[in-house]
């Protein structure tokens, strides 16, 4: 059940900060999200951006709220505009008196460039930034500041958040950011004291917040998980994953490698399994494209790793920055052959941290290819969460790895010992004694190659015995609002925040009872026996996802042989926001 | 000490009679003993071909890979247990058709691996195709009015790449390629060996006879330091073939340079972090 409070008081506004790529927005997002954060508000921000790394058209949307959010409507309560372009493109998301800051010596804007009633807040950004000696591309700390003040915050968290954030760069960069933020907020306070209507206050009690994006909260799984090998090459979504890797790899103590690309990557990761450490690559569709063979190859020699998949929307190169949910069919059927493939998918930062680390165990226990299928919106937001949240680990299970001496013990070691369960003890190279053969051909239990039909026919079996062992671990489904609702919205990733938004939102509006959502995290093993149970008692079945051809509609149907008719789908590149899917929940 | 009977499996070749295969295995097997390595000193890395056979001949630590991907995987077990040494078997189709990419990056990284290169011209295990080691106008089911294009050049490749040993040796004389695959495995770095082999079915043109009129022994003083001496012996092809050690120095290796892997390999460190805690704050 989701937690809601209901007080009077409760805050909630979005700030969008706007201007051409290169000019710091996405850091200002993350220098504002920090600031909120750490004064225990709920704050997210999403961003949006072309491929390029100058000129284009960047923007940072922080949601801030002194109660629980879990996504962000796209509308505007403040519009930080760092050029004119950011007006013009913008000017139809504003709410009813929305404050608008912008450079008024560098562009004009007028009341009635919008739509709605707003407050023009002119700060003269760029004029503040030259006398206090900043560089030009300093002038969005300007607009922090000014925006910290037009709600009343306490500029002193800005203040503190700049010094971590600067802390690599020296003392004069962050004097200078700080006299330039304070400059902002004064120039407010003198100019413009009402400043914008509503005003966020820090908690007087709370818990200490990170905040993070996806990508590091799966870094940080790999890293509890004992992760000791990453490759992956450079894609959008998960390069934010493949800085954090670098970043830690030698403070940590496991290797990042660059591969030559995602073939090398895998095949890498595969070498590094064999050798007996934890492994993983992170990659988007086009890359695990190059990785499927490896992926089988894993399949096929019974090599644990873990895959990292960030979509974005393809064919091809496709929308490179931007967000979607369309490859799960290709992910649940990548490679040649007939082996299992496990598939878990996170719906939010929390779910990322924990399935990664799943993710290790259920590699290791079942000695096959693992993904971790998430998307660009999940990646690269940053969401305020529980410090505590990230201090649970789950313990560490290597399964049927043999230790030293078991496997001296033996000369030879069958590395496919036909069992039970379909899993092997899994020795490791190196050790005194006990030499395997891992074999990409079919091969027999020792591992050497074999074309023969009744040994064929017992490894294409033991190999997909896993699967039923796995099936095993399945978790429950979790349904979240009223069990008796109207509607039950089915959906799995990213989609988990929104409908959740979606849901908090309709109850404040006294409509609680009108829909609850299925989240599905487990795909490969499926959860067929809760899902058909929930399923069966819903009233009217809904499958939300962020692609065109709901695949998981199809995957649902191929389990557990139930039908759903209705749909919602989203698949220009944006996620989903909460009042589209309360639009479309008020048309059924 | 090993001998050739500590690497016996249960399985005889099942190369073509006079394949040249046979004269790579035995010739490993020499230098394996030469080097006093048993079957648990080492792992054996083998791509997909002919060669990748061996695989079943062998007694070893061992992983048969794709077509192509022998080298990233020897990586990945370098990287995971830089303690083991590793042998690439490779074929001149994994790489130089689907593997050349990985050969140039494994190069200039310099991972310690030894690399012996199966080169017969054509794809042998699927029936006689060409490889891209064939010469221009080589006629094969794959070229029936013969190659158009020109032959790779596997040892001006490995050089060009910054491989910080590169050879070529030749199936025919077990005795030579024993010493030079020795030889690789004492060089600490990349060590690439090109291996001149017949393919007695498919290959009626480089026969035992035509590399034996051919080829000639790089002596003492070709200077191997020199890397420009090295691409001039490097384009020597025809009349005569130039084989042995065309080029050798000593450079750190890519495990070298990781300081995660000064002291302990990575498979033999703890999996637990202990400062996860720290990582956490730095998000705060």
């Amino acid at each position: 059940m989701i937690c809601l409070k209901t007080k009077m008081d409760n805050v909630s506004l979005t700030i969008k900060v706007g201007g051409e790529a290169g000019f710091g927005i996405m850091a200002s997002g993350l220098l504002l999200i920090r600031t909120f954060s750490r004064g225990g508000l709920k704050a997210i921000s999403i961003n949006d951006y072309p491929s390029l790394i100058r000129g284009g058209h960047n923007v940072i949307l922080v949601r801030v709220a002194s109660h629980e959010i879990f996504a962000t409507d796209d509308v505007v309560d403040i519009l930080v505009a760092l050029n004119r372009e950011t007006i013009d493109i913008h000017k139809s998301e504003v709410t009813d008196n929305a404050g608008i800051i912008y450079d008024n010596e560098s562009f004009d804007v007028k009341e009635n460039d919008f739509s709605r009633k707003v407050s023009l807040f002119a700060v003269p950004l760029m004029k503040l930034t030259k006398e206090l000696g900043g560089d030009v591309l300093m002038r969005n700390t300007v607009a922090l500041g000014a925006t910290v003040a037009l709600v009343d915050y306490d500029f002193s968290y800005l203040k503190r958040v700049i010094e971590d954030q600067f802390k690599s760069k020296g003392q004069e960069i962050i004097d200078t950011n700080i006299k330039l933020a304070q400059a902002g907020y004064d120039y407010i306070q003198s100019y413009h004291p009402h400043g914008y209507y509503k005003k966020l206050k820090p908690k007087m009690k709370s818990q200490k917040q990170v905040v993070l994006t996806g990508n590091e909260a799966i870094g940080l799984g790999s890293i509890a998980a004992g992760m000791k090998f990453i490759a992956a090459y450079p894609m959008t979504p998960i390069n934010g994953l493949l800085f954090y890797m670098a970043d830690k790899a030698e403070k940590v103590g496991y290797v990042y490698k660059q591969p030559e690309d995602e073939i090398a990557g895998i095949n890498m990761a595969i070498g590094a399994s064999f050798a007996g450490v934890r492994s993983m690559v992170a990659t988007s569709g086009g890359g695990f494209c190059l990785m499927t063979e490896g992926v089988s190859l894993a399949g096929m020699i019974e090599q644990p790793v873990v895959i990292i998949y960030g979509q974005r929307p393809g064919p091809a190169t496709g929308l490179p920055t931007w967000t979607t949910q369309g490859d799960l069919h290709f992910v649940l059927n990548a490679s040649q052959g007939e082996f299992p493939r496990l598939v878990l998918a996170p719906g939010d930062i929390e779910e990322a941290y924990y399935l990664t680390q799943v993710a290790f165990n259920l590699a290791d226990k079942y000695q096959t290819p693992v993904v971790v299928l998430v998307d660009k919106y999940i990646c690269e937001s940053y969401f305020s969460i529980d410090f505590d949240h990230f201090q649970k680990k789950i313990p560490i299970e290597r399964g049927k790895i043999m230790t030293e001496a078991e496997q001296s013990a033996q000369e030879e070691v069958k590395r496919y010992l036909l069992t039970e369960d379909g899993i092997s003890p899994r020795p490791i190279p190196g050790r005194k004694n006990g030499i395997f053969h891992s074999n990409s051909d079919e091969h027999d239990e020792f591992g050497y190659s074999t074309e023969e039909a009744r040994v064929t026919k017992s490894m294409i079996e033991k190999r997909m015995k896993k699967l039923i062992a796995a099936q095993k671990e399945d978790r429950d489904v979790i349904l979240y609002g009223d069990p008796d609702a109207k509607h039950t919205l089915v959906g799995w990733g990213s989609t988990k925040g929104v409908v959740l938004e979606a849901m908090r939102q309709l109850d404040l509006a006294g409509q609680k009872g009108l829909v609850n959502y299925i989240q599905i995290s487990w795909i490969n093993p499926f959860p067929v026996d809760s899902l058909k149970a929930l399923l069966s008692k819903a009233k009217h079945i809904v499958d939300i996802e962020g692609n065109h051809n709901s695949p998981m509609a199809d995957w649902i149907l191929l389990k557990t042989g139930i039908t759903i008719k209705d749909k919602i789908n989203k698949y220009d590149g944006r996620p989903f926001f909460p009042s589209e899917i309360i639009e479309e929940i008020l048309s059924y | 000490m090993s001998t050739i009977a500590d690497f016996k499996t249960a399985f005889m070749p099942n190369w073509c009679p006079g394949c040249g295969d046979f004269g790579i295995w035995g010739s490993l097997k020499n230098a394996l003993v030469e080097k006093g390595w048993g079957p648990t000193d080492f792992c054996l890395v083998y791509g997909i071909g002919c060669h990748g056979h061996m695989v079943n001949f062998v007694k070893s630590y061992a992983i048969e890979t794709l077509h192509g991907r022998p080298i990233p995987v020897a990586q990945g077990i370098r990287l995971g247990n830089h303690k083991l040494p590793v042998i690439i078997v490779a074929g001149d189709g994994d790489t130089f058709g689907e593997g050349t990419n990985h050969l140039v990056h494994i190069a200039r990284r310099n991972v310690k691996a030894t690399m012996l290169v199966h080169d017969n011209q054509v794809y042998g295990l699927t029936t006689g195709q060409t490889a891209p080691t064939a010469p221009k106008s080589f006629k094969t089911k794959s070229t029936p009015s013969g190659v158009l294009e020109e032959a790779v050049n596997p040892i001006a490749i490995a050089l060009a790449a910054g491989a910080t040993f590169v050879a070529r040796g030749f199936a025919g004389d077990i005795p030579k390629l024993s010493k030079l695959i020795l030889e690789g495995l004492n060089h600490p770095g990349f060590a690439f060996i090109d291996i001149l082999q017949p393919c007695v079915t498919f290959n009626h043109v480089n026969t035992y006879a035509w590399y034996r009129q051919h080829i000639y022994d790089l002596d003492e003083n070709h200077d191997v330091e020199n890397r420009a001496k090295a691409f001039e012996k490097a384009l020597e092809w025809g009349p005569k073939v130039p084989t042995g050690v065309f080029y050798k120095v000593e450079k750190p290796t890519y495990e070298e340079q990781t300081p995660q892997l000064d002291v302990k390999s990575l498979v033999e460190q703890d999996l637990n972090y202990q400062n996860l805690e720290s990582l956490i704050d730095d998000l705060v």
